[in-house]
């Protein structure tokens, strides 16, 4: 599993030119996340891709090809901080309930719907650390549940930041993506 | 001033230096044609779309510059597919205007309305829908910056009718592109580049692969120096051929499934390759596992994505082939590699004695007499535009090019039917060149329609058909995989001589070896197209052949007689 994060124009249809592009090099995603930047005009996304080293290379290069992505970088086996967020409805009723509120402690989750029959667990971190609560979880009955995707952030001053946007190119005209 | 988006469409191209635009009208695109009318742009009124996008990848290829095609939406530009898409496998610098449907009714599955942009998508460099008559002249700057930059390819641009009807202010100044600001990286990397020169520097057994990036960078010269100051063996690319001289005693020639066996050998038993601008591609690499196995390698490309796709190398240097060449140049020692050279010149004496050019002149024509008469004929200077299939690469075997983009020719996509319409394109671009226009009867079929504007635009260009009565490489393919069961291959044609002049078009059959020089030497003194009609040998096959999947070195080599191989006569 290779995890990417790529900054992107924030505009209709650049979604669908990176998962395009991943289709077109047979990379299956795992999970991709989408959200702005402190700059509007911008989106940053995580992309964990089931490929190897080499993969991710090919991907994270082409992505870079693409007019709309403003830097692409492949972050795997780097000090990273990993974010996973779930929502998780499960069956509880008076009995178990006490038994579920032990355990949600243990997770450091939170409880944030309560109904008769059922509770809504909201649960952020590692992906082990979801799919943990999860297994315990299990046995009670889940009834349904949503999850967000990772979103990775690399530490320290390990900084990945595009250039700022609208960098008049004028004189640089033919030259604009040399980049590539 | 105010201007409708059609006119600041035809400005704007004006403007960017286009003459010719290739293209068919309808609906959708119609505002532009009117303005088009009042404009000093030439258009140039096609058969089929394929063809517009083919001529402007052809028109890029022979100029260096920029190609355009134009077409109107749904049908109009879903016919442009193919075409888009063998520019983007050949790194052409293509831009495509397309009408679409006014934005108000985008998504309701208007009359012509398709998503050209969405099918468009894995095929083009960049895409982009254009619903502002304020925002044409900015994108269609955009899209020849984007295809013309780095990696150069095709960028197809989709105007909504709505967009070309309404007026805005057009101010040149004021379209000025503003590209998204992307993370410039240092593709410098010391410690590759030392690497590879240390390699370039210890290096018995050098070759030079050879690709079209060298063209497309303009490095030619700067190639040129790199070879004389190392002294190195250059084999090249199909889409290389060109960029360095084939008479120069250093060239080897053409690499890969159709190379002469003396250049896959020499690669196979080198020590390093330098791949400058080219891509490992499956048909130029073989079986990976067994390719160049003794072999460090150095690659030169502009394109991150290619460093490592197929093959893994020793020292990648990512960026422009002639800045980078221009770097290492003064870093590498002249080096005597006579014996290696010698060695390789050996491997060539082996393979001319089976060369059917040294065989006895039996009467029967074959397609490699054909080309071989017409490289001597034009004395190696003509433009030729190919096809796909035994002939291109009879041509790439016996048309000696000594200058760069005399060769065109659909290499990555392998498009049938490219040819005629490239090369009307190539005409335009270079029309002081004597340009040829080389394609298998299989081929010339899928647009001959083209013919008609070549008479329309009242241009001169020289086509050969290379007829076998069969689609000759599949056929081939047949014969040595399938047991000769000849499925679908045998094709039936019509008298292409008599077809021609139905267009209006001088033409002539040729059916012996005899008629072959004479025949070209007429076609050559006509000022006006001529088509001729060459009945080769139909069983003929391509040699050497590296089988799809097999190592470099195992080639089916020529066979002493043709004849016996060929089951029978014409």
């Amino acid at each position: 599993m290779q995890t990417l994060v790529a900054y992107v124009e924030n505009k209709p249809g650049v979604l669908n030119r990176v998962s395009s592009l991943a289709r077109r090099l047979a990379i299956n995603i795992d999970s991709l996340t989408v959200g702005p930047t402190e700059n509007e005009e911008i989106a940053r996304m995580t992309i964990v891709a089931h490929t190897d080293e080499r993969g991710a290379h090919r991907l994270e290069a082409s992505l870079e090809k693409l007019v709309d992505v403003l830097l692409a970088e492949n972050i795997s086996g780097r000090a990273l901080l990993e974010r996973d967020l779930a929502l998780i409805k499960v069956a509880a009723d008076q009995q178990n309930r006490p038994h579920l509120m032990e355990l949600i402690k243990v997770f450091r989750a939170r409880v944030v719907d309560v109904a008769p029959e059922s509770l809504i667990i909201e649960v952020s971190g590692t992906v082990d650390k979801i799919d943990g609560l999860l297994e315990v979880l299990r046995p009670f009955g889940v009834l349904e549940m949503a999850r967000t995707g990772r979103i990775s952030m690399t530490r320290g001053n390990d900084l990945l930041r595009p250039p700022l946007l609208d960098i008049e190119s004028g004189a640089g005209e033919p030259e604009v993506s040399k980049a590539k | 001033m105010k201007l409708t988006g059609a006119e600041i469409l035809c400005e704007t191209l004006t403007r960017l230096g286009v003459r010719e635009i290739f293209g068919y009208p309808g609906g959708a695109i119609l505002p532009v044609y009117d303005a088009l009318g009042k404009s000093k742009l030439h258009h140039v009124l096609v058969r089929h779309e394929q063809g517009a996008t083919h001529m402007a990848d052809g028109y890029a290829r022979a100029s260096g510059g920029v190609g355009v095609a134009m077409a109107t939406s749904g049908p109009g530009a879903t016919n442009m597919v193919t075409g888009i898409a063998t520019a983007m496998m050949d790194s052409s610098p293509v831009v495509c205007v397309t009408g679409q449907v006014s934005s108000k009714v985008i998504g309701s599955d208007a009359f012509q309305e398709i998503d050209i942009t969405g099918i468009t998508m894995p095929i083009t460099k960049h895409n982009v829908v254009v619903t502002q008559a304020g925002d044409i002249g900015r994108t269609l700057r955009e899209a020849f910056v984007i295809a013309k930059s780095g990696r150069p390819g095709p960028v197809l641009v989709d105007v909504t009718k709505d967009a070309q009807q309404a007026t805005a202010e057009f101010e040149w100044d004021a379209c000025t592109p503003k590209l998204p600001a992307k993370r410039i990286r240092n593709n410098h990397d010391q410690i590759e580049f030392d690497r590879a020169v240390e390699l370039l520097n210890t290096a018995k057994r050098p070759v030079i692969l050879a690709g079209r990036g060298i063209m497309l960078s303009n490095a030619m010269q700067a190639f040129e120096k790199f070879v004389r100051v190392g002294n190195y063996p250059v084999a090249m690319t199909l889409l290389g051929i060109g960029c360095f001289p084939a008479k120069d005693p250093l060239n080897l020639g053409m690499m890969g499934m159709h190379g002469e066996a003396w250049v896959n050998n020499a690669i196979q038993e080198a020590d390093l390759l330098i791949a400058v601008g080219m891509r490992f591609d499956d048909r130029v690499t073989g079986d990976l596992r067994t390719y160049a196995r003794n072999a460090r390698k150095i690659h030169i490309e502009i394109d991150r994505a290619e460093i490592n796709k197929n093959v893994k190398v020793d020292a990648a240097l990512v960026g422009d082939a002639r800045e980078v060449l221009e770097s290492l140049t003064p870093l590498i020692d002249t080096r005597d590699h006579s014996v290696w050279i010698r060695h390789i010149n050996e491997l060539k004496g082996d393979s001319a004695v089976r060369d059917i050019q040294s065989l006895p002149d039996t009467g029967h024509l074959y397609a490699a007499h054909v080309i071989n008469d017409l490289w001597k004929e034009t004395r190696g200077e003509a433009i030729v535009v190919t096809d796909v299939g035994q002939h291109q690469m009879w041509e790439a075997q016996y048309y000696h090019h000594d200058r760069p983009r005399t060769l065109i020719t659909s290499g990555g996509l392998g498009t049938m039917g490219f040819a005629l319409p490239a090369g009307i394109g190539a005409k335009f671009a270079k029309p002081d060149s004597e340009v040829w226009v080389v394609v298998g009867d299989g081929g010339f079929q899928m647009t001959m329609s083209e013919l008609a504007t070549i008479v329309q635009e009242k241009i001169n260009v020289k086509i050969a058909i290379i007829n076998n009565g069969y689609l000759g490489m599949v056929r081939q393919w047949q014969e040595f995989f399938y047991d000769k069961r000849y499925v679908a291959t045998p094709l039936v044609a019509p008298d292409f001589a008599a077809l021609a002049n139905a267009f209006g078009i001088r033409a002539g059959s040729v059916t012996t070896r005899a008629e072959s020089v004479s025949a070209i030497r007429m076609a050559r003194e006509a000022n006006e197209t001529v088509l001729l009609d060459f009945r080769v040998e139909q069983e003929d096959s391509m040699y050497p052949m590296v089988p799809a999947g097999a190592s470099l070195h195992d080639m089916i080599r020529r066979p002493h007689n043709p004849l016996v191989e060929t089951a029978s006569d014409a």
